[in-house]
């Protein structure tokens, strides 16, 4: 394939980025590196920012403040067709006028290639769909027109591929299998991607890191095991998967732990994963770390007692228990049914235990409702 | 199946004769309206298109008897075919003129945020709502007071001046439905501003376009009124056939009329057919 990008190469670098439209900040001072080679999401909910910074990559959009840099190049007002990056598109944006084939030609036959057969046959491979090159897009299933963007944007082998929530526009099943696909074809390329979602799942199967953005800034960046198991502040917590935040105070240390105290219950937890910046603090254990006991039963690691089962849901993989602790709050908590058999009834008083290294500290000031409560987004707005 | 149909049938009690007539009037009745509709519509054409074989002489008022003289020699009347000439490149004229400027005012006031955008928006539409007898008698004076005499060419500059607002608003809603994303991702795709406008705006706008230049030649073609005030000696077919009235207008006059309906119809048949074959491959 013909190389778009032989003169820029190497990691994208957004540096102190702000842009704003009229009174509303839409990104706010964010610097950002996307290593080259990546698959890199940018996840977040509806107007976190995130399509923004993409548009302001792909060239789109100009920031009101700070650079962007590829390599050693400044790209920051560099107009879209200077830039050796290419976007697949919400809507995939193919031109409804032009066969697949030239769909996908387009971006070659705009750099002066001639011979432009050889390349997209190859892609066209590469995506599946060779049978269709001289079809019109309008002809095409949706799955089939979310390859053909993304077809017609890695033949230019761009530096930098931006996907703008590439997937939303298709069904459940479809979406499962085109991430895998994604990832697949990220590997088979070798290409940076950006992809841009308000799909954690989908985040977390894709990209090897993730930013999280909220409200135009990124909350936290990391590998999806780095976020999911050690979340640093309330959003992320309750944005990736679920949380249970619980309101406590640290009391000391004893070696590499730190001792809290919750509610009257003593717990440890190692010192390194507290994020927070005085003794108070919320201690945060996802539900699926807990394990619950009846009272009198032994138990490892931190254990809080005073439990009673408020609620539980079989759902097949696992059993999730609401338990009413003596403080008043609901911990949510997910058992494996290895055994097959929900053991424990509405009403047991219990005792619920997890290992201290699951534990996780963030602020005690934040707001504990953070990122729960996301409305989903419109896909046709941003 | 058909058994069990059958069986249900002769229980049900036969519907009076009133209640089956209301009925049946009541699902036709779009249907009746339909043909009185077309009927009102069409007869003055069927009515042009049967006098144009007849054998008339002078005056195309009577039916005389059945010819086809007049189709085989449609140039025939004195005069016709010279103004059906005349109407024929004022009308080739204005379009491409209106056309030209109408769809790059429309670009501009669909695609551009301007000082003055939305009132330029509001007088764009000002002079399809003037009265044409006013328009054409004001253009008159202008004429005169310009010492330009009314001719060719005036009736050329009048005829873009009405049809342009009509070509803006024809191309504008055409850009109004194409989609912002795909000059982005022509852009993105390496397209600089001009091969993006020629590759793919263009080509999305085209039908607009075409569509825009047809309705500008058949309002210059039909046009009268500004015309007359305008052309000076000069004769354009609509005041041919105007002049002729108080003489008897040639069954010629017929021919030309039925030709151009006829034209329309293929035109619009084939544009049909194209924009049918579009979507059936969509």
């Amino acid at each position: 394939m013909t190389d778009a990008s032989s003169a820029t190469r190497g990691d994208l670098r957004l540096t102190r980025i702000t842009k704003t439209y009229g009174d509303f900040t839409a990104v706010n001072d964010l610097t950002l590196t996307i290593p080259e080679g990546s698959f890199f999401a940018l996840l977040g909910p509806s107007g976190c920012g995130k399509t923004t910074t993409l548009r302001m990559i792909a060239g789109l959009e100009e920031p009101n403040v700070g650079s962007i840099h590829l390599g050693a190049t400044d790209i920051t007002t560099k107009r879209p067709y200077q830039r050796p990056i290419n976007t697949v598109f919400q809507n995939y944006a193919l031109f409804p006028h032009l066969t697949i084939f030239e769909n996908i030609a387009f971006g070659l036959r705009r750099r002066g290639i001639k011979n432009v057969d050889a390349d997209v046959n190859k892609v066209l491979e590469l995506v599946e769909l060779p049978h269709l090159a001289q079809r019109k897009p309008t002809q095409l299933s949706g799955g089939q027109q979310q390859r053909i963007a993304l077809a017609r944007a890695i033949v230019n082998r761009p530096a930098l591929l931006l996907l703008d929530e590439p997937l939303g526009a298709l069904d459940l099943k479809l979406r499962r299998q085109m991430q895998i696909e994604l990832k697949w074809i990220q590997r088979e390329v070798g290409l940076t991607f950006v992809h841009v979602t308000h799909d954690q799942e989908e985040a977390m199967t894709m990209a090897d890191t993730i930013a999280v953005m909220n409200e135009g800034e990124i909350e936290q960046m990391g590998s999806p095991a780095d976020l999911y198991d050690n979340p640093e502040t309330a959003f992320v917590a309750n944005f990736l998967g679920q949380s249970n935040l619980i309101k406590g105070r640290i009391e000391g240390t004893d070696g590499d732990n730190l001792v809290v105290d919750l509610y009257g219950q003593k717990i440890g937890m190692p010192k390194n994963r507290s994020h927070a910046v005085d003794n108070s603090i919320y201690a945060g254990i996802r539900p699926e770390k807990f394990r619950i006991s009846l009272v009198g039963t032994p138990t490892r690691g931190n254990t809080l007692t005073g439990g009673r089962i408020e609620d539980v849901s079989y759902i097949g993989v696992s059993t999730q228990y609401q338990v009413m602790m003596p403080w008043g709050q609901e911990v949510m908590v997910f058992e494996q049914n290895d055994d097959g058999v929900a053991p424990f009834d509405k009403g047991d008083e219990v005792v619920i235990s997890w290992e201290p290294n699951f534990t996780f500290a963030l602020r005690g000031d934040e707001d504990a409702e953070a990122g729960t409560e996301v409305i989903p987004e419109d896909l046709d707005e941003e | 199946m058909s058994a069990h149909v059958k069986q249900k049938d002769a229980s049900i009690p036969t519907i009076p004769i009133k209640a089956r007539l209301s009925r049946w009037f009541g699902r036709n009745l779009i249907r009746i309206y339909a043909v009185f509709g077309f009927t009102y519509l069409f007869i003055p054409v069927a009515y042009t298109f049967a006098f144009s074989f007849n054998d008339s002489g002078k005056s195309n008022l009577v039916w005389k008897g059945f010819t086809f003289d007049n189709w085989k020699n449609p140039c025939g009347a004195p005069e016709v075919c010279t103004a059906l000439g005349n109407s024929i490149k004022i009308g080739l004229l204005a379009t491409i003129f209106s056309t030209i400027l109408g769809t790059m005012i429309a670009f501009a006031i669909g695609r551009y945020a301007f000082k003055g955008r939305s009132s330029s928006n509001l007088l764009i539409f000002l002079p399809m709502a003037t009265p044409e007898i006013v328009l054409g008698a004001s253009l008159l004076s202008l004429f005169l007071v310009f010492q330009i005499n009314p001719g060719f060419w005036p009736t050329v500059i009048a005829h873009v001046m009405f049809c342009i607002s009509f070509v803006v608003v024809t191309v504008k809603a055409r850009i109004a439905s194409l989609d912002p994303r795909l000059e982005q991702a022509a852009m993105d795709l390496y397209a600089n501003e001009l091969e993006t406008f020629r590759k793919v705006t263009l080509p999305l706008v085209a039908p607009g376009i075409a569509g825009a230049a047809l309705l500008a030649f058949s309002l210059s073609f039909d046009d009268f009124i500004i015309t007359n005030f305008n052309s000076g000696t000069l004769k354009t077919f609509p005041e041919f056939v105007y002049t002729s009235a108080a003489r008897g207008i040639p069954a010629q006059a017929n021919v030309i009329g039925s030709a151009m309906f006829f034209l329309a119809l293929i035109i619009v048949i084939a544009g049909q057919f194209v924009g049918k074959r579009v979507k059936v491959a969509k």
